[in-house]
């Protein structure tokens, strides 16, 4: 770009990040509540138990609080999209505006539908009715995960889709190839198991609060009997999706991969960091963090990568430097070609513009040829360690986040065994470790989100349109007081929703108290 | 006709029965739309292409001019 107003993509770049996680903290409890909830009045549906119905309705309260609070939020990153990230907007063209229009039109129709009956219609419609109702809110709010996750995948791994020079969009292909690309997949598995993970410590942690005040017996119980295996079995298979995420992003993002285990020299039997922290920044190697203190786990990266302990994982400086052997083209080359593809793009139009039919064939074969590389174009003559993301950032929240995921898989299968034993009973330092935990569960689930968003910069569109590229040319001061603004009305929500959820919290549910079903 | 009134009556009765909690959500939402639809898409966020722009010819001449200046 001729000139970069760094101050405008930063502040840009700054508020999208603030709304995106402010919206994520309202998401996951809806995305996996509405699970339970399904399960819950399936249970009473089928039992004719009123305190399943009762055990429901409490839940369903905590839900509509989160529902009502997070509903909407999303809508500011559209917003965002089109006033300042205007060049990725247009760029992106119908493969990020289709899977939105289906999202908006969806979550519409089956949320505000179906959210209505769930919560006014115990006494209106018939037991099954409601049902489906619960479990179609639960169907709504995860398509509609669906497709915001399909178009973040997208932006990660570009694929079924078409440059065309002509509108200077992306066309889509095949919606298919979007849809189920395995960098989709993925993403979409694992952040909605993590969202059920996340819901499941929020049940935990509350029923647990209730049995360490000797409140609501009953509904603490079985609530926590039910979510810990449900918890369990999210969180092992957000395990599993979290590597096949892994290994999506050591495929397709290799610096981000390189970042997330700060390794800067490539090799064969890569080790796993099973935990590090970086010491302080060495001026005689600026580009490099070096570790204070690491553990490894010897030949692991290059296992869970590619599943052979052999495998070569590139490090940062084998991309950013280039590694002949292995056939990694250095940063530099690839900035020299993507400013050929950029080049040849406007050649290309002004060759047709002049009605030079064989010069503009010419330059689409060169555009065609080094398209891969297009948005290394941008930092041609500029200093290439700009397209490092923050190693500490993408290397501490992935690692926060594991290790996390450890702790809440732990404490899932403790609950589930002490309440299968008929053992839970005093265990006042479990009940503890449920009640703050439910925090590290916002905690793990935006590191998540940090990993990979900070882990893919400065690609808004990997490879092919940068963060410096996308954003629209408006005053930077315009969206620096978006950003305090923003600030101003989610931090308030954020307090609403806490102050409500904590005063339904303590005021119950209206399952009566019985003691002996907590013993039994 | 029917169906359309006994849909009014559902969210009516749904409404008029609400908690105090669920009143002050609903205030919540109002504002926060209000918030977001009348102040901030009004007035900070004007879709940038479109108030600049009337043709789709026009926009995609811009954004190619944007993301061919890399001298």
């Amino acid at each position: 770009m001729e000139q970069i107003d760094f101050s405008l993509v930063d502040w840009s770049r700054a508020q999208f990040a603030l709304t995106a996680m402010y919206h994520w903290l309202f998401v996951p409890l809806t995305l996996g509540l509405s699970f339970i909830l399904a399960i819950m009045e399936s249970l009473y549906v089928k039992t004719g138990d009123e305190k399943w119905k009762e055990i429901t309705k409490f839940w369903m309260g905590i839900f509509g609080v989160n529902f009502a609070i997070g509903v909407a939020t999303g809508i500011i990153l559209e917003f965002e999209f089109g006033t300042n990230w205007s060049n990725y907007s247009w760029f992106v063209g119908d493969i990020f505006g289709a899977p939105l229009a289906i999202e908006g039109i969806m979550a519409f129709f089956l949320e505000s539908t179906f959210v209505a009956i769930m919560f006014f219609g115990w006494k209106k419609v018939s037991k099954k009715v409601h049902l489906l109702s619960t479990w179609m809110v639960f169907v709504g709010s995860n398509l509609s995960a669906l497709w915001i996750l399909v178009a973040n995948a997208w932006m990660q791994n570009p694929t079924g889709m078409r440059f065309n020079p002509d509108s200077v969009r992306n066309e889509m292909l095949s919606f298919w190839d979007v849809l189920l690309s395995p960098t989709a997949l993925n993403k979409f598995f694992h952040t909605v198991t993590s969202a059920y993970t996340l819901s499941a410590l929020m049940v935990l942690g509350i029923s647990s609060w209730y049995l360490l005040k000797n409140r609501e017996q009953i509904l603490a119980m079985r609530s926590i009997k039910l979510v810990a295996i449900f918890g369990a079995i999210a969180m092992i298979i957000t395990v599993i999706t979290g590597d096949g995420s892994a290994k999506e992003v050591a495929k397709h993002q290799p610096m981000k991969f390189a970042a997330m285990e700060g390794l800067y020299k490539g090799q064969q039997n890569a080790p796993l960091v099973a935990i590090g922290l970086f010491g302080k920044p060495n001026p005689a190697t600026p580009n490099k963090e070096e570790f204070l203190f690491h553990i490894e786990i010897p030949n692991m990266l290059s296992y869970l990568a590619f599943m052979d302990a052999n495998a070569f994982i590139p490090g940062i400086q084998d991309l950013v430097h280039g590694n002949h052997e292995k056939g990694i083209l250095s940063y530099t080359e690839r900035a020299e070609r993507g400013k050929m593809a950029i080049d040849a793009l406007a050649a290309y139009q002004l060759a047709k513009k002049t009605g030079k039919i064989e010069e503009a064939a010419t330059q689409l074969k060169i555009l065609e040829n080094n398209f891969e590389h297009f948005g290394y174009g941008y930092y041609f003559g500029r200093n290439v360690h700009e397209l490092v993301p923050s190693v500490k950032i993408s290397f501490y929240s992935f690692h926060l986040m594991v290790i996390l995921g450890g702790h809440f898989l732990l404490l899932f299968i403790v609950f589930w065994y002490l309440e299968k034993k008929k053992k839970l009973e005093g265990k006042k330092w479990l009940f503890h470790t449920a009640i703050w935990t439910m925090p590290l569960a916002y905690v793990a689930s935006e590191a998540g989100w940090v990993v990979a968003e900070v882990g893919r910069q400065p690609w808004v569109i990997q490879d092919l349109l940068p963060s410096i590229a996308a954003v629209s040319q408006i005053d930077a001061f315009s969206v620096q007081i978006t950003f305090f603004l923003f600030f101003t009305v989610f931090t308030a929500l954020l307090i609403a929703e806490i102050k409500i959820m904590l005063s339904k919290v303590k005021t119950g549910s209206q399952v009566i108290e019985n003691k002996q079903e907590t013993l039994k | 006709m029917k169906i359309l009134k006994r849909i009014f009556n559902f969210y009516y009765d749904g409404f008029k029965g609400m908690s105090q909690t669920g009143k002050k959500l609903w205030l919540i939402i109002f504002i926060k739309l209000v918030i977001m639809f009348l102040i901030l898409k009004i007035f900070f966020f004007k879709d940038f292409l479109n108030s600049k722009f009337s043709t789709e010819k026009e926009k995609s001449e811009y954004v190619l001019k944007q993301l061919t200046k890399t001298k």
